[in-house]
């Protein structure tokens, strides 16, 4: 149902790493190491500034695919790819955009399911692409029957 | 604290998080933006046909990484790879675990795991860590 989106690639939006967010965001995840957090350590580390966690991208605005409107609920988290060239520093801009790479649909013991799989990238203000980060949703019958499908 | 360079390959690095609450799924929904409400809200877990609200998967997969973080003076992780295979329920016991299975070109990498008090794996996959030279 989500085939004729593969190949289809967002617009880009500016996002910046925000000091406030990322501390907060490592410390809901239990780590809330000073290369996160104190600025002193951060001023001292190879970085010359704090970092953030590697799946801080999670809170990027990266876009919206023209009409791909998924069900708010029922999805399957399946798997999540990260990779990196450098971490993310605090008070830097990244600049996001989505592109839907697969969607393919295979029959199970729990019906018929869709596997969709997006791609986000982040690149800096020197276009330098700093991450990718790859999730593969699973779409269920359920969910498809609720969408009336 | 050992430095990375010290870690022997068949080596673990492994941490027990406190048993899941609702406040940290709280947290991490309004850290992460994911206010998906199977993870706080029981109703709504019930409606989706689960015994009780689930972690974010990412909550889950994001705790994993503190496992690296002493290291970011030596390197950074370039590659980490999950894949989900069970639900995380409050309360639950969740150990984290990274294997250093083998070093190449100065990448050490990693097989992760989570598993429960049940000894279920939760989510499973890999981390490439590489050091600077």
């Amino acid at each position: 149902m989500y085939e004729h989106f593969k190949g289809s690639v967002s617009e880009k939006v500016k996002n910046t790493v925000e000091r406030g967010l990322v501390k907060r965001f490592a410390e809901s995840i239990g780590d809330p190491h000073p290369i996160f957090i104190d600025e002193e350590v951060g001023r001292n580390s190879r970085y010359g500034n704090n970092i953030a966690p590697p799946t801080f991208p999670r809170i990027f605005d990266a876009g919206k695919i023209d009409g791909l409107n998924l069900p708010s609920k029922g999805l399957i988290h399946g798997e999540q790819k990260y990779h990196y060239t450098r971490p993310l520093v605090v008070g830097e801009d990244i600049y996001c955009w989505t592109e839907v790479q697969d969607y393919y649909e295979k029959t199970g013991s729990n019906g018929l399911m869709g596997f969709l799989s997006v791609k986000r990238y982040g690149e800096d203000s020197d276009g330098k692409l700093i991450f990718t980060e790859e999730a593969v949703t699973i779409i269920t019958e359920a969910v498809r029957k609720a969408m009336k499908v | 604290m050992k430095t990375l360079s010290e870690i022997n390959i068949g080596e673990r690095l492994e941490v027990i998080l406190d048993p899941v609450s609702r406040m940290d799924l709280i947290k991490y929904s309004g850290a992460s933006g994911d206010f998906n409400p199977i993870h706080t809200v029981d109703a709504e877990a019930a409606k989706a046909g689960l015994p009780g609200i689930i972690a974010h998967g990412m909550w889950t997969m994001g705790n994993l990484a503190k496992l690296f973080t002493p290291y970011y003076d030596e390197g950074l992780i370039e590659d980490y790879q999950i894949r989900f295979s069970g639900m995380v329920f409050i309360d639950d016991v969740i150990t984290l675990r990274a294997s250093a299975e083998r070093e190449e070109n100065d990448s050490i990498y990693f097989a992760v795991h989570a598993i429960n008090q049940k000894g279920q794996p939760v989510l499973k996959g890999k981390v490439k860590f590489s050091k600077y030279a």
